[in-house]
């Protein structure tokens, strides 16, 4: 057993880290219109919002596959823009996990934005602050409960990820090969000790994850009964 | 005297609010009428949280114009909701400095916590506040932005009745003192009765009447768009003593009204609003009726106000008092104007001034 075995955990708890702080900035937005528009392209955007949930990974992998590939158009943008392509690398992985993860971040945010309603945002105008400053210091705060059930939800679903990782990232240790991989390969090559360490470490990872999301919610419908 | 100009024509799948008019604002002006009939709609589009309404201006300022739009925030409207609205996540202090530092009135912080009383409740959270304590710190707030037009949606309707006393005072002494013109959504008489010098009365999303307090209350014309709260009259009256047992005096040009409530030391100027239906009338002078006030009138005009009932109008030494009773009641007396009667007052609603 060598540090050399953790590698895959570290590059994971990396990646999710990174997609949820990506996600949390970028769901934002996404998540307050949902909550606030009443535009008919809503029930259209948020159907493809949910794909991910029921699409299985490798459909969603094979799409990126394609879109990443320097041929494509986007994948050619990305290679003129950076210089780095996007299959089989590490920023590849960060942005299909984007899209993959996108559910668990938006939902619920968008359940605690409509759940604000329109009154706090109201009363900010009423006394003076303008959207973006009402947002930051009345809406976010007051929705502090679907930020943490966002970011947890969200770290734990990247995680998780195999499918998609497996279409567009490969293998490559240090670059893509993330604990998901790892322990496949593990088992592939009968290596049932590193499958064992690793499996064992993600389940009590999720476990210990979920576990202080239920434990922080509970206590919070308690203190935050209005 | 500032003024308000309403070009308005909003329409909602359940009603259409239409307003074409403009209103003299000054001290506070009740908005007044029936649940559902565009108070609290109109009151959103002046403070800019309905949009697309049609043209409203304020102070030969533009606020909404086809094509033109200025947002809430730019507004310098404050409003109080029915609700208190207080940001959960902020404490006391912190909800009045939110307001405060958005209107450069931080100076003014220390000034408003005292004159509304909420220097103890200073580091307390909203949701451990009582209703009248919320509602206290509401007013604060909205004060600290400096606003130019104060809005009011029922901001006493969710409180019980001591706390409304509680709150009455702050929002008499806003309107005598900030200059600051409020519109004040209600539908109590009593409120408006208390607190409006003006009314504006709506129904069905149209303005039915405006005018002085005392006229629109008491104007019959009006009385069935009022809320299904039938009208009655206001009467400027004096203090002039506590009696023996316990009561009241009040002295109008009429004659003396006894309360068992005291209203204020003598001397003190009240207002008492008279409900039309609490009002009795006798051709003789009635004897042997637990009624404490029986006051000699006379018919002034006698309207018919429903299939089986009619509004009288009364001369009672030069103040006018309506009385709602039955067309027989009022066939079998024989009422007409100039015929001498009196009036007996059943309850007398008080409105301190």
């Amino acid at each position: 057993m060598s540090l050399g075995d953790l590698a895959p955990l570290w590059l994971t708890l990396k990646l999710a880290a990174i997609v949820t702080a990506l996600l949390l900035v970028l769901g934002t937005p996404l998540a307050w219109w949902l909550s606030r528009t009443r535009s008919r392209v809503a029930p259209v955007v948020e159907a493809v919002t949910a794909l991910p949930l029921v699409l299985p990974p490798t459909v969603l992998g094979f799409y990126l596959l394609l879109a990443f590939n320097p041929a494509a158009p986007f994948g050619a943008f990305w290679l003129s823009a950076t210089g780095g392509t996007l299959t089989f690398s590490f920023a590849g992985l960060v942005l299909a996990s984007l899209f993959y993860s996108l559910p668990f971040t938006v939902q619920p945010l968008q359940a605690a934005f409509t759940a604000l309603g329109r009154a706090p945002m109201e009363a900010a105008a009423s006394l003076g602050a303008a959207p973006v400053d009402a947002f930051l210091t009345v809406a976010a705060p007051l929705s502090l409960r679907g930020y943490l059930t966002a970011a947890v939800l969200t770290f734990a679903h990247t995680l998780g990820e195999f499918g998609v990782v497996l279409m567009v990232g490969g293998n490559i240790p240090g670059e893509t090969r993330v604990i998901s991989i790892a322990i496949y390969e593990a088992v592939e090559t009968v290596d049932y000790a590193t499958a064992h360490l690793l499996s064992g470490l993600l389940l009590g990872l999720s476990f210990a994850i979920l576990l202080t999301l239920y434990v922080l919610n509970g206590r919070g419908r308690k203190r935050g009964s209005r | 005297m500032t003024r308000i100009d309403l070009r308005i024509n909003l329409q909602h799948p359940d009603f259409n609010l239409e307003i074409d008019r403009f209103v003299p604002l000054s001290g506070l002006t009740a908005l007044f009428g029936p649940s559902g009939a565009g108070k609290s709609t109109l009151l959103r589009v002046i403070a800019g949280f309905e949009r697309g309404a049609g043209r409203v201006a304020f102070a030969g300022e533009t606020w909404e114009d086809a094509g033109h739009f200025v947002p809430p925030h730019r507004r310098r409207v404050a409003t109080v909701f029915q609700e208190p609205r207080l940001f959960d996540h902020l404490d006391v202090r912190a909800n009045l400095a939110y307001a405060a530092r958005r209107a450069g009135q931080t100076g003014a912080l220390a000034a408003m916590i005292d004159r509304f009383g909420l220097a103890p409740l200073a580091g307390r959270r909203p949701d451990t506040l009582s209703g009248g304590e919320a509602q206290r710190v509401a007013l604060a707030r909205a004060l600290l932005t400096a606003p130019r037009l104060i809005l009011m949606d029922e901001p006493l309707s969710a409180l019980d009745h001591a706390r409304r006393q509680e709150i009455l005072p702050y929002i008499e002494e806003l309107r005598d003192e900030a200059k600051v013109p409020i519109l004040y959504v209600s539908h109590s008489h009593s409120e408006v009765a208390r607190l409006a010098g003006h009314m504006l009365t709506l129904a069905g999303g149209r303005v039915t009447g405006f005018g002085p307090t005392a006229e629109i209350l008491t104007d019959p014309a009006l009385a069935p768009g009022l809320a299904g709260e039938e009208p009655g009259s206001l009467i400027a009256a004096t203090v002039t003593e506590m009696t023996e047992d316990g009561l009241c005096a009040l002295a109008f040009p009429g004659g003396t009204i006894l309360t068992p409530e005291r209203l204020g030391a003598p001397g003190a100027r009240v207002r008492l609003f008279i409900r039309a239906r609490d009002v009795m009338l006798s051709r003789a002078r009635p004897e042997g009726l637990s009624a404490l006030n029986i006051l000699p009138a006379v018919v002034r005009s006698v309207a018919g106000a429903g299939p089986a009932s009619a509004d009288i109008a009364l001369d009672c030494g030069g103040t006018l008092l309506r009385a709602r009773i039955t067309r027989r009641s009022a066939a079998a007396l024989g009422l007409a104007p100039g015929v001498p009667c009196h009036a007996v007052l059943k309850t007398v609603a008080l409105a301190r001034d």
